[in-house]
């Protein structure tokens, strides 16, 4: 029996540490929230832009031409030209690339770190998760950009991966703290107990017990990180410190600032590469919103209901009459 | 109290990381203040190089242990060495005339974009599907477009098509700062887009997490039971769902205080406002060592001292922290 019972549980933990998976995917793509739909449909298409936009690209975004004003948009430049000559379509879509990679490299090595270090402390605990959680909290509230400003203004012309590195190593600590608080509620359940109890190996405890149920968390974390490292590289950038040469969306920015596209009243040269960031943005947090929606079930069901024909919202006293579902 | 001990002992490391990280970061970068002070003056004799090394205290000057006391003694001493772009002047003078310009335009914005953002998620999620929980979306947009974006075309539109507010600086040319109205009002005047825009961009975040919070909380019982109790919606909303729902929006301005001074800095940078952000960009474009290591520090520790504050708050507002040991 003391030894049956363990073995039980433990086949059970493992059953619900790989079923849990899947009803996360299922529910990711079956009952999405509608916002979450937009967002993932928008946040695609840039991806996509990302992956052909370079191919699709009708001239070289830098080639110049001799003339001296910025032509509106016409067939031959579909979103007219700098005052350069250069395409601004051209440019778009080439500067997509780069600022959608450098998005996704940030997040990827930041969520990997955030994992590592949120998934350590938690469940490991004691001095280890002290001096963990002390290292991340002081990331936390070390002013990012000002010291990407004084790092990236050193390391000038140093390239993509760079600038990846030193965004990524400013922008980990929270989805760490967010992993780590996780672990801990997790490091109790009875399935994890029962898979220690029977002599699991830790690393095959963390890897199929715990990080299956923290796969929406980590979700989360990693679309919080593209949004921060895009919105951080494109404002570096516009203020003249990107850190490697070539067309990104902040690039396109600082040169229609620096060319007075404002004040020349050239809209086409600034507003595409603003509102791209802008839709980019708003996808990624729309994106957020369904996964905190699947994580937190009372912002789901959504907020007016008609019970019996009347109009009734959440802050209304409670309705006597039994809802009908 | 033991939060509080604890909490202390944290920013004292946070504290030491942040000086520590100061020290280490033009150690670590190639070039020196020295250096670009010759490139600045090429009229400047070779034999200059040992003056200047000893007045910006760079060379080689003993063990790195050795530079870090030193280093440490002078910021005990709120020595922090004299600017290279802006020579003669000492870096904690240009500190003084840029910081209260800062710090009172961004920690204004600060304050009513919290308040506002807050009062709002709570109507929010109240009125739960009402217009302004739809309009959400709206405001997520406005959060995640690129600040200096939004500023830029904020600018074109007010300042320069319609003149309401003036294009760029912290008050107009040709004035002298001092305590008279015209300045007091020319400041307040070229104030009000900055702090707009500053307002528009962040205002969106606290709103979001006070509405998901509320939302939470209003599914409590003891929400439910203070509504059986029959008590006006106002007092339900207030001390019961808000007033609980405000903790981790507290919790949360720690957190966020740091993207706020980032979305200031380049607020700076947009309007030419002559405050720390502005100045810090100069002076890493200008290779002014002694400067950008000054800035940073006055950042980091106004940012720390701003998560004290905001943790002094929320020990005050949850009684649960006071007894029972948080985090």
């Amino acid at each position: 029996m003391s030894i049956a019972a363990p073995l039980k549980v433990d086949e059970r933990g493992q059953q619900a540490a790989t079923r849990s998976a899947a009803p996360v995917w299922r529910r990711l793509t079956k009952s999405l929230p509608l916002k979450a739909k937009i967002g993932a449909v928008i946040f695609s298409f840039f991806i996509l832009i990302a992956i052909i936009g370079p191919a699709l690209a009708p001239y070289d975004p830098s080639a110049t031409t001799t003339q001296v004003q910025a032509l509106a948009p016409n067939i031959h430049h579909l979103l007219g030209t700098t005052s350069t000559g250069e395409d601004v379509l051209s440019e778009l879509l080439v500067g997509m690339r780069s600022t959608v990679v450098l998005g996704l490299l940030t997040a990827a090595i930041a969520t990997i770190l955030a994992v590592i270090v949120g998934v350590s402390a938690g469940f490991l605990g004691g001095a280890a998760d002290e001096t963990l959680s002390l290292i991340a909290n002081v990331f936390l509230v070390l002013p990012a950009l000002p010291l990407l400003i004084v790092v990236l203004g050193y390391l000038r012309n140093s390239g993509e991966l760079a600038e990846a590195i030193v965004l990524s190593a400013l922008g980990w600590a929270w989805g760490a703290r967010v992993i780590r608080a996780q672990t801990l509620t997790l490091r109790n359940r009875d399935y994890v107990l029962a898979a220690r109890e029977t002599g699991e190996q830790t690393w095959r405890i963390i890897i199929f017990e715990i990080l299956p149920n923290e796969v929406s968390l980590i979700a989360a974390g990693f679309v919080s990180t593209v949004l921060y490292a895009i919105l951080t590289s494109v404002a570096l950038s516009f203020i003249g410190l990107a850190s490697f040469s070539g067309w990104t969306l902040g690039e396109m920015l600082y040169w229609a600032q620096g060319q007075e596209a404002i004040q020349l009243g050239a809209w086409w040269w600034y507003v595409p590469p603003g509102l791209s960031v802008a839709l980019l943005g708003t996808s990624l947090v729309l994106l957020n919103f369904g996964l905190d929606e699947i994580g937190n079930p009372r912002l789901r069901d959504g907020g007016r209901r008609k019970i019996k024909g009347a109009r009734w919202r959440a802050s209304d006293p409670t309705p006597v009459i039994r809802e009908a579902s | 109290m033991r939060f509080l001990v604890r909490r202390l002992g944290f920013y004292l490391v946070a504290a030491w990381a942040a000086v520590t990280v100061n020290f280490f970061i033009p150690r670590a970068m190639p070039g020196n203040a020295v250096d670009s002070m010759m490139a600045k003056f090429p009229n400047l004799q070779p034999n200059a190089q040992k003056a200047l090394e000893a007045e910006f205290g760079v060379g080689h000057q003993g063990s790195l242990l050795h530079q870090y006391w030193i280093y440490l003694g002078n910021l005990a001493h709120l020595n922090l060495g004299t600017s290279v772009s802006l020579y003669p002047d000492k870096v904690t003078s240009v500190l003084a005339t840029t910081v209260p310009w800062t710090l009172a335009l961004v920690g204004t914005a600060t304050v009513i974009s919290f308040a506002l953002g807050t009062l709002l998620g709570i109507f929010a999620a109240w009125r739960r599907g009402g217009w302004l929980d739809r309009s959400l979306p709206a405001f997520t947009f406005l959060q995640a477009t690129p600040y200096f974006f939004l500023a830029l075309i904020a600018i074109e539109f007010f300042s320069s098509d319609l003149h309401i507010f003036p294009i760029s600086g912290g008050y107009t040319l040709g004035l002298l700062p001092g305590w008279n109205w015209t300045f007091i009002w020319s400041a307040i005047d070229h104030s009000l887009l900055p702090a707009l825009t500053i307002i528009a961009t962040s205002m969106a975040g606290w709103m979001l997490q006070m509405r998901n919070v509320t939302i939470t909380t209003i599914g409590e019982d003891y929400v439910l039971a203070a509504q059986a109790k029959g008590l006006s919606s106002r007092r339900v909303i207030f001390t019961y769902a808000a007033r609980n729902a405000i903790l981790p929006n507290i919790a949360g301005f720690a957190l966020a205080i740091g993207f706020v001074v980032a979305g200031a800095l380049v607020m700076e940078i947009v309007f030419s406002y002559p405050g720390v952000g502005l100045t810090l960009l100069n002076a890493v474009q200008a290779n002014d060592y002694p400067l950008t290591q000054g800035i940073f520090l006055v950042i980091s520790f106004a940012v720390l001292i701003a998560c004290m504050l905001a943790d002094l708050v929320y020990v005050f507002a949850d009684p649960r922290v006071r007894t029972r040991q948080a985090y």
